[in-house]
């Protein structure tokens, strides 16, 4: 047992690759001397030297594309992008050459490579440096997006992400990379699977990232009132991991998706259709998604109002129908 | 004057390129008197030259009449710009890389690519069309200068497992805009990437015009400022080019560092066969580009050297046609396509949402839904 904070954990992550995979190679800006903003490569440069821990010239785009010239030449790279918003300059690179390289050669070249970006807010940043840009990523065939929630977790997916054949995005929520955790450093194989964080029977509530802590403290909330509800961390975007959603909402009959991303188009909708099309007749209720604002990310004296809070989740969970729940002791199992 | 500065100076001085494109040739084949810079390539090589770029300019044009036949979705044509392409192929060593744009399937073709699979793309039967690691070419890519960053990082990390690779870049004068080419220049001047950027400025990005892009002095200026190695060059001129070419590739391989090569061309067609060239570009602009042909020039030269007897040019023709030939004949056979594939190669290993919407497909094959 070590007891970490989530970025100490994703910096154990990296220094055990690096230790173990001489093609593993980590740059971004500041990520060398400086040890990156949120010191997520603390040290990496000094103990593993510059050839393998590196800054570069301030360009996002530039970063990725070297990246996937580093990785078509048989390296590994893990690339930083700083800010959730500060990777847009990258996009073309990721979109059309990151995730879809494989597609394009026939499997003949491919990108894998781990693009780092701290993401979402509750930490009261300045503009841009609090975007949920997870959907635009999660849309996109031949990337697979993750989203840790726990220091454990922290570790062990930068581990299957950086082992991964695939490119993944590593969203780092920013505001859980100070929270601090006893763990023990061990890699599960492969990225995969969604877990149930706390185990219910009335309704069940998906969260990612963030928004995990904040469902768990509705769920406590919820108990005083006697609703048992289930948690589930999603860890993973794409690919979804539907079969541990719908086993859940089968039990629980009953489902609230919670994400700080602006609703509107948003992954919390698309788990929502995944969710009604696999569960509708163990449905006693709409599926219901508690979301930021769609709205720009506010100012931080004002993200108090778009952040979803427990007090909504809760308020979701009211509304889920409990008074006028339809008998479906014969629904058809699908 | 202190040391360091002079030092500054004399390295600038280094990055300058020439005040004129570098010619050896006229228009009319002749020597042209000038104290070039480089080493001048060899009458073997040129006539080397000679004969890929009469295959060049004999598959352009197969493959501009298979568009007219729909057997290919749309070409862009590169006639006018032989001399650029097969300068690119030729001047590289087999572990050498290319990173091509769409419009470079003459020095694909000069590479050694085959001719059907380099069609492969605008065939419509799969994106790439070849093996990147057969012929060590990376696809052609269409988004503007984003390959030039791939280069550089593919360069970069082949010196850092000390490989003696060579990656040749190829852009427009369209793509010398985009963000993505000043990135690359940055990263391989910053890294010491061994890698050539050789923008072929043939005057227009579709309709726009070069001062349109850029009011630097020339594009290859712009690696001035980068602290990158620039010539300019006639990109009609065949022996300038090859010339040029295998300097740069010298200098890459010895210095480890990357060079800006600018050729001054013309796109004698227009941008692909959808476009109209007539609306943004005048009757006697082409006609004055067209009596800049690189091929006759060279042509000339080599007959004028009485290199290039009557016998041989038509052994070339008859050669070149026999290719073009055979790739009208490949062309013309229906290629099977596989719908696995359309779930083969998203992943590593396909997700259960791509498996299920493979069953999907599978289903409706089966019931005589699709075929």
């Amino acid at each position: 047992m070590t007891t970490l904070t989530m970025a100490g954990a994703l910096n154990a992550a990296l220094r055990d690759a690096l230790t173990e995979d001489e093609k593993v190679v980590v740059f971004g800006e500041d990520v060398g001397t400086l040890g990156g903003v949120f010191r997520v490569t603390d040290g990496l440069m000094r103990d593993f030297g510059d050839d393998r821990c590196f800054d570069t010239p301030l360009a996002e785009s530039g970063i990725v594309g070297f990246a996937i010239g580093m990785a078509m030449s048989g390296y590994k790279p893990v690339v930083e992008m700083q800010f959730d918003a500060f990777a847009y300059p990258a996009f073309e690179q990721i979109v059309s050459h990151v995730a879809k390289l494989r597609n394009r050669t026939r499997g003949s070249l491919t990108a894998p490579m781990v693009i780092r970006i701290p993401f979402a807010g509750g930490i009261g940043g300045v503009e841009h440096h609090c975007d949920s840009s997870e959907a635009y990523y999660a849309h996109t065939p031949g990337l697979k997006v993750v989203a840790p929630s726990t220091v454990a977790d922290a570790y062990s997916l930068m581990r299957e992400a950086i082992a991964d054949p695939d490119p993944v995005i590593f969203l780092e929520p920013k505001r859980l990379y100070f929270s601090k955790d006893d763990i023990e450093l061990t890699k599960n194989e492969p990225i995969g699977t969604a877990v149930v964080r706390r185990p219910g029977t009335d309704v069940t509530v998906l969260a990612y990232g963030p928004t995990v802590s904040v469902a768990l403290q509705a769920a406590e909330f919820a108990a005083e009132d006697g609703r048992s509800v289930e948690v589930v961390d999603l860890r993973l975007l794409s690919p979804f991991d539907d079969a541990t959603v719908a086993a859940s909402v089968r039990k629980t009959g009953r489902c609230v998706v919670v994400q700080e991303a602006q609703s509107f188009a948003g992954v919390g909708a698309e788990i929502a259709a995944r969710v009604q099309e696999r569960c509708f007749h163990h449905l006693h209720a709409p599926v219901l998604r508690v979301g930021g604002l769609d709205i720009p990310y506010p100012a931080p004296k004002l993200e108090h109002f778009h952040l979803p809070s427990a007090d909504r989740v809760l308020d979701a969970i009211e509304r889920l129908q409990w008074n006028d729940t339809p008998d479906l002791s014969t629904a058809v199992s699908v | 004057m202190t040391t360091v500065e002079t030092n500054a100076a004399a390295s600038y001085q280094r990055f300058m390129p020439a005040d004129h494109p570098v010619q050896y040739l006229a228009p009319d084949g002749t020597d042209v008197e000038s104290a070039a810079r480089y080493a001048r390539t060899s009458d073997d090589r040129l006539l080397e030259m000679y004969r890929s770029m009469v295959h060049g300019r004999r598959f352009d044009q197969q493959a501009t009449a298979l568009t007219k036949q729909g057997r290919l979705a749309v070409y862009p044509s590169a006639r006018g710009q032989e001399a650029c392409q097969i300068a690119a192929a030729l001047c590289l060593g087999p572990q050498d890389w290319m990173f091509p744009t769409y419009r470079d399937s003459m020095a694909l073709a000069a590479r050694g690519v085959n001719q059907v699979e380099l069609l492969g793309m605008l065939a419509g039967y799969w994106h790439c069309g070849y093996d990147p690691k057969q012929y060590h070419v990376a696809p052609q890519c269409t988004p503007l200068a984003t390959q030039l960053l791939h280069a550089t990082g593919f360069a970069y990390a082949e010196a850092k497992q000390g490989r003696d690779t060579v990656a040749l870049a190829f852009c427009g004068d369209g793509a010398t805009s985009e963000g993505d080419f000043h990135e690359a220049l940055n990263f391989a001047a910053v890294f010491r990437a061994p890698v050539i950027f050789l923008v072929q400025n043939n005057g227009f990005a579709i309709s726009v015009p070069l001062a349109r892009q850029s009011a630097a002095p020339s594009l290859a200026h712009k690696g001035v400022g980068y602290g990158i190695g620039s010539e300019q060059v006639d990109g009609n001129d065949p022996i300038a080019m090859m010339s040029v070419m295998d300097e740069a590739v010298n200098y890459v391989r010895a210095e480890r560092g990357p060079v800006i090569v600018e050729a001054h061309t013309y796109r004698m067609d227009a941008h692909t066969n959808a476009d109209d060239a007539t609306r943004y570009r005048k009757a006697d602009e082409v006609e004055g580009w067209l009596a800049r042909d690189p091929l006759s020039r060279l042509d000339a030269y080599l007959g004028g050297a009485g290199l290039l007897t009557d016998e041989l040019r038509t052994e070339i023709t008859v050669s070149a046609d026999a290719d073009a030939a055979e790739l009208r004949a490949g062309m013309n056979v229906e290629q099977s396509v596989d719908p696995e594939d359309l779930f083969r190669f998203v992943y590593s290993t396909p997700t259960p949402a791509l498996l299920d919407q493979r069953e999907q497909i599978a289903a409706e094959i089966a019931a005589g839904e699709l075929s």
